[in-house]
């Protein structure tokens, strides 16, 4: 249970330059049951793969915090910002796409192309979700620059942390978790923006006229937050999250992936300068890798559940060897195929079409496919008609027949629309309500609020209607645009069997 | 047998294979793993104790002799749930309000107006009317349909409202009532001539197509009925609302259409009772009944002018 960093003071022989050894804590060999977790001090890398880090952070976060403040117009009385999840008018609102609450199948298609696209991207490149886009790693990335920002690097920060509480200590962990806290709240505070107008909420929130709910989730997320990027960190990839788990699933042995080339690294050791590379391995054991890793293992074990795939060993190693003149990529992006071939001096193959990837491929594009399509002819105008179960049917005085029908008009446009609503399948069936006016040829009048659905109670009477149940259909008209809609239905004229 | 000395964790053997203390119970050479609980699942667990804690001050919690401990913060749900009763008879309050001073034309012409009576009286109809007139106002033998177009004392909005207000056979003193004598069991008409009538009566409605009367019973029927029935049904049958008389000339009967029961009708005169309704509901209420049994189908418009000509059409329901 002892703290497994170590501080040992190494002259290294070609810097000169004062090192902390980096052991591996989370490594196989470090391994054990109710172990506290050891802290990690990532050390900062520089170099291709931190600058795309750089630009996902970016990025991502600038999607996070600005997308509930785009405005998209969509006429009077419908909200005008882009990203909206309205639990109270029950709509979703994505920029075009207005969802209703029955067609969430949509948000399922989304789910399922997303797990492809995840499935996809790791039977190619590994875990580049968990690497460079997944939150967790965003908001661990940028409160750990929170904390080297305050607290120094690597070094800087383990000589703190051993160090006695002083004044100075106490200064910098106060302020790195104010900062830390701050951040966490601007999440909670920007994740509640995603389901209210964000300008007012955002008023609301600074003059305590906010509800309840909305205090409540932004604290709850703010702890997250602060929990999950600040203190728990590579614990939640390691011990929380069922991803890694089934990874395993969806790579094979051609799945690049962060890798360290055994054939060309071993046998490692130190390397003193003009010494010679002959009968030895490129790795000169600088343990560099270890220490920019945020999770805490050793790249030259192998694969391992705990990485994530940032590709910041990669930056760090390859600083090294340009600096020691050896060629950079002893530790790439490769795959295990590649990997065991150069242990028998075969060349590397390299095979991004494979059953699996063309697999997903093909159900990505396909769901992809549907989605567009049901997108494109979703249904703007439908109707409902609920045949009254008590009484089944009514006889009327002069021998007819009489059923009752509660008819919901659903609108999905954002106008009013005037439709005419008839009724066949029966000769001589009469639609009839109480207050709504006639068309000329027997139909009724039907006024269809905007995004809305529109109920009424319809009678249909007949004399003609024979058979125990008679099919009907109800038919909904709008006579501008000539759009329509249909809606089988059952007309009784005889008790129920 | 002697007390061991070595009781107490910190002497219980430690597993070897594990490295984890035993609990000290052993049981013919098995002994259990005192494995330590996992810390986050501890720490919850005793915040759950803090906030129980917490909570018995706060709420009602324990409970006591007479009554129990009321907590510091006052919550009582039953209050709340008056409370929230109140907040919502006072939103409707209005609305109950324009239903006692608005007209009939003036509801109907306004939709959330007629809405909300339609609404509010469902639901009082569901508590109190359905248990008689069944759900939807389908009806049962012996009590009316009031869904279809067929009435015994009027279905325009004013006359459901007056007869919801004095009920039928009731204890009001102006109830609507009708008495049809029992012709059999009061010995008014021998059998044979009850027979005769039945079959005149069903020669009259609209079942005669179904219940093929014999005619030479119905001929002698006839008389009977000039004797005994127009006074009140009418010489065509029609009946008469005004005596609450229902008409027997379509194929809508209270009591059931087929030859027996006709018969049985003719013999016991039966006659169902309705509440008055007057003395549960507040006039705003008996209102929202009218317009929601009213809108069941067969409401009837309200006659406009010169109700000497208003024509009545062909309703009202048999014995």
């Amino acid at each position: 249970m002892s703290n497994k960093t170590t501080l040992i003071d190494r002259r290294d022989a070609d810097h000169g330059s004062l090192e902390i050894d980096a052991e591996a804590v989370n490594s196989k060999a470090a391994r054990e049951l109710y172990k506290k977790r050891t802290p990690i001090y990532p050390k900062i890398s520089g170099g291709p793969f931190r600058t795309l880090k750089w630009g996902a952070m970016i990025v991502l976060l600038a999607i996070y915090y600005l997308t509930p403040l785009i405005r998209w117009d969509r006429g009077a009385g419908a909200p005008d910002q882009a990203v909206l999840v309205d639990f109270e008018g029950r709509r979703f609102y994505f920029f075009f796409i207005e969802l209703w609450p029955q067609e969430v199948y949509f948000i399922t298609g989304l789910l399922i192309m997303a797990s492809v696209g995840i499935f996809l991207s790791s039977a190619l490149f590994g875990r580049v979700w968990c690497g460079y886009a997944c939150p967790q790693t965003v908001w661990t990335d940028l409160y750990i620059h929170v904390e080297r920002w305050i607290e120094g690097d690597r070094n800087a920060r383990i000589r703190l942390d051993k160090a006695p509480m002083s004044v100075d200590k106490a200064r910098k962990k106060v302020t790195k978790h104010v900062l830390w806290i701050l951040i966490a709240a601007l999440t909670g505070g920007a994740w509640v923006f995603y389901f209210g107008d964000a300008p007012t909420l955002m008023r609301n929130i600074f003059t305590g006229q906010a509800s309840a709910p909305v205090y409540l989730f932004i604290g709850i997320l703010t702890f997250t937050t602060y929990a999950l990027a600040g203190t728990m960190r590579e614990q939640v990839c390691t011990y929380l999250c069922p991803w890694p788990r089934i990874q395993a699933a969806m790579t094979d042995r051609h799945a690049l992936s962060v890798t360290y080339k055994v054939a060309r690294g071993e046998p490692r050791a130190a390397h003193k300068k003009d010494a010679s590379w002959e009968g030895r391995g490129d790795c000169i054991d600088c343990r560099q890798c270890v220490a920019v890793c945020p999770q805490g293992i050793d790249i030259r074990d192998g694969d391992q559940l705990e990485c994530i795939n940032c590709a910041l060993c990669i930056d760090a190693c390859d600083a090294v060897m340009e600096k020691v003149g050896r060629p950079k990529g002893l530790i790439a992006y490769d795959s295990y195929e590649n990997v065991d071939r150069a242990k028998s001096g075969e060349k590397p193959v390299y095979r991004f079409a494979r059953p699996r990837t063309i697999l997903y491929a093909v159900v990505l594009v396909a769901v992809s496919a549907v989605m567009v399509y049901a997108l494109l002819n979703r249904t703007m105008l439908s109707l409902d008609a609920m045949r009254d179960r008590s009484p089944p049917y009514v006889r009327l005085s002069d021998g007819s027949i009489r059923n009752g029908y509660m008819v919901r008009v659903i609108n999905k446009e954002q106008r009013e629309r005037t439709l005419e609503l008839r009724v066949d399948g029966l000769p001589d069936a009469k639609i009839t309500a109480m207050a709504l006016p006639a068309t000329t040829d027997g139909g009724l009048v039907v006024t269809a609020r905007a995004d809305n659905v529109t109920s009424m109670r319809i009678y249909v009477v007949s004399k003609a209607a024979t058979e125990r149940s008679n099919a009907i259909r109800f038919t909904l008209t709008e006579p501008t645009t000539g759009k329509t809609s249909e809606r089988a239905a059952i007309f009784m004229a005889g008790d129920p069997r | 047998m002697t007390t061991p000395k070595n009781i107490g964790p910190e002497h219980h053997a430690v597993d070897e294979f594990s490295g984890t203390r035993t609990t000290g119970h052993e049981w013919d050479g098995i002994r259990e793993l005192d494995t330590p609980l996992p810390r986050w699942w501890l720490y919850i667990f005793y915040a759950c104790i803090a906030v129980a804690v917490v909570y018995w001050v706060l709420m009602p919690a324990w409970p006591m002799l007479n009554s129990y401990t009321p907590g510091t913060l006052g919550f009582s749900d039953r209050r709340n749930v008056a409370a929230e009763i109140q907040t919502l008879q006072a939103a409707r309050k209005p609305s109950f309000e324009r239903l006692n001073t608005a007209t009939y034309d003036q509801i109907v012409a306004d939709p959330q107006l007629a809405e909300f009576a339609r609404a509010a009286g469902e639901s009082t109809f569901g508590d109190n009317c359905r248990t008689c007139h069944g759900a939807g106002g389908a009806g049962a033998p012996g009590y009316p349909n009031l869904a279809d177009d067929v009435w015994i004392w009027g279905g325009t909005l004013t006359d459901i409202e007056h007869t919801l207000r004095v009920g039928v056979r009731s204890t009001h003193a102006d109830t609507r009532l009708s008495v049809m004598p029992a012709y059999g069991r009061d010995q008014l008409l021998s059998a044979r001539e009850i027979g005769d009538v039945a079959e005149y009566v069903l020669t009259l409605s609209a079942a005669r197509d179904r219940a093929k009367p014999d005619a030479a019973a119905a001929a002698r029927g006839a008389a009977v009925f000039q004797q005994q029935c127009v006074a009140c049904h009418g010489a065509t049958g029609a009946g008469d609302r005004a005596f609450g008389a229902p008409s027997l000339t379509d194929d809508v009967w209270l009591y059931g259409g087929s030859r027996e029961e006709v018969r049985k009708q003719i013999e016991l005169g039966r006659g169902g009772v309705m509440p008055t309704w007057e003395a549960r509901f507040d006039p705003a209420m008996i209102r929202a009944l009218s317009v929601y049994v009213y809108g069941l189908g067969g409401g009837e418009p309200t006659p406009v002018a010169a109700p000497a000509a208003a024509p009545a059409p062909a309703a009202a329901t048999t014995p």
